[in-house]
């Protein structure tokens, strides 16, 4: 929590994980937006030493805020027969976490996956992803677990939540690790996903060389929110 | 109140950005995106690299290799002793090689008159995905030379001059939605020997196709291509019209069709197409493809 270096005790019983309630306690605007006038803000005495000294904490609390980004995320994923290896990869994925509210969410478009096979690519968007029908895939979850953002080192969690694929949603459940380093995070996750639980249908014609399952791979390098 | 004012304004403006961050970490992302987001091409305006006979839109990828089989057989009014032309067949074998994503160097042999061609074929534009897409078509060049190699011991005159043929021809393509394209296609074909001086050496024609995919996996092509009067008269020419239907299985591509030409190369399909579909002179026929990857990493 980063309310030690903010605005001192002045906010203690403000909820405080968030930057802005933080400004939003000083003048007592109700923190889910309710646009009521209330008591203290209708004072006539407003000083602008008070404004001063609130902007300030609206900055230095939101340098420390806790939520991690990315743009260049990277999901790799297998399919592995005797058959044929196939194999793909995406380092145009969109990810956050939020070490304070435990949150997590990635997106990603189907079509940023790129194969060695230019024809593999093609056929994977036109006959099994349906990217122009689907274009995103994402995923928004929690995790469990503690992470301590002061203290670099590697932690592991477990992550559950939604992915969603192909247009259809299913849960995900699956231990990642978080690696708090000098200037960011690191999360990374291994699961294995069936192409027949997101309603991608495989034809009989290719189905020794498509794996049942699916092995996933998860690596984002996130920078925190200035 | 001045003061409270601009705070308020201040905390209201800040606080949206707040509850956007906090109701959903994933709209953020979605936000991002959209700002970020750049257009690609459509890809899969067809599923081959010629519609039927006519070139389309589509070339291999870059240091792919294409290996294709195009195979017709006799006439089917040939008849029952002649097993509806199944007993006859010509072919042409070919290759495309994709030096870049959008040019291709393509060469082939048809039985037909012992015929050579080789052509270079690239991509101009291609398509933008999307409704609100900045480029409508996607627009491919083709150029093309045929050496017709059949010795006549009548005609010992012709020399490689009098045997070469050429083509220029655009292939102007729009996928209209996942599953119907439609391509223009004017030729220019230029014969450095015509039969009689009542022949045109330069011979213009406008070619229409496209398809239509009835399975993920399938579809129904159809072509026409329309020769202009007054170009070819020292014989019955017909304009050739052909239709068929696309299988593609993993690194192949079958296509099944029946056509009035049974040449497999510009000059011979569009410019000399003698078979009627009134009249039965049908051909049936099919193209193999198989893309070999010669590259080994994109």
């Amino acid at each position: 929590m980063d309310s030690g270096r903010s605005e001192a005790g002045l906010e203690t019983g403000c909820r405080l994980q968030d930057k802005l309630q933080v400004a939003g306690c000083r003048v007592s605007i109700p923190d889910e937006g309710r646009e009521s006038t209330n008591q203290s803000a209708n004072q006539p005495i407003m000083k602008k030493s008070v404004l001063l000294i609130a902007c300030c904490g609206l900055i230095i609390s939101a340098a420390s805020a806790q939520v991690y980004i990315t743009r260049t995320g990277v999901i790799n994923f297998f399919s592995k027969t005797p058959m044929e290896d196939i194999k793909a990869e995406n380092n145009q994925v969109y990810a956050a976490i939020d070490l304070s509210k435990k949150t997590i969410a990635f997106s990603m478009l189907m079509k940023s996956f790129l194969f060695r096979k230019e024809l593999m690519q093609e056929h994977f968007n036109e006959n099994y992803v349906e990217s122009d029908r689907h274009p995103k895939s994402t995923f928004k979850g929690t995790f469990t677990g503690d992470v301590d953002p002061q203290k670099p080192g590697v932690y592991n969690v477990q992550a559950q939540g939604v992915l969603t694929l192909h247009g259809v949603e299913k849960s995900v459940n699956t231990p990642a690790t978080i690696e708090i380093t000098g200037d960011g995070l690191t999360g990374t996750a291994r699961f294995n996903l069936l192409p027949q639980d997101f309603d991608i249908e495989i034809p009989g014609i290719v189905r020794d060389k498509i794996a049942k399952q699916i092995d996933v791979q998860v690596k984002i390098d996130c920078k925190p929110v200035k | 109140m001045k003061y409270y004012a601009l705070f308020f304004f201040l905390c209201t403006g800040f606080g949206k950005i707040a509850m956007a961050q906090d109701s959903s970490l994933l709209n953020m992302l979605e936000d991002s995106m959209m700002v970020n987001k750049q257009g690609g091409h459509v890809t899969g305006t067809f599923k081959a690299t010629h519609i039927i006979n006519t070139h389309s839109v589509e070339t291999p990828a870059k240091g792919v290799l294409l290996f294709m089989i195009m195979h017709r057989f006799g006439k089917i009014n040939e008849g029952a002793y002649e097993f509806f032309g199944l007993d006859n067949a010509t072919m042409r074998m070919g290759f495309d090689y994709g030096l870049t994503d959008e040019l291709t160097v393509g060469i082939g042999r048809s039985t037909f008159q012992k015929t050579y061609d080789g052509y270079l074929k690239g991509k101009l534009l291609r398509q933008s995905e999307g409704p609100g897409g900045r480029i409508p078509l996607s627009v491919t060049a083709l150029a093309g030379i045929a050496y017709t190699s059949l010795r006549y011991t009548d005609k010992p005159y012709l020399n490689a001059r009098y045997r070469t043929n050429y083509t220029l021809q655009l292939l102007v393509a729009r996928k209209l939605n996942r599953n119907l394209s439609i391509q223009l296609s004017p030729a220019y074909l230029h014969y450095n020997l015509v039969p009689t001086v009542a022949d045109k050496n330069d011979v213009f024609v406008l070619g229409i196709g496209g398809r239509m995919k009835i399975t993920k996996r399938s579809s129904i092509n159809v072509e026409y291509n329309y020769l202009p009067d007054n170009q070819v008269n020292s014989f019955k020419v017909y304009n050739s019209f052909s239709a068929g239907f696309d299988i593609e299985t993993g690194g192949h591509v079958f296509q099944v069709h029946v056509t009035n030409s049974q040449g497999m190369v510009e000059p011979l399909f569009l410019g000399r197409t003698t078979g009627s579909w009134g009249k039965g002179d049908i051909y049936f026929g099919f193209n193999i493809s198989r893309a070999f990857n010669l590259a080994k990493k994109r």
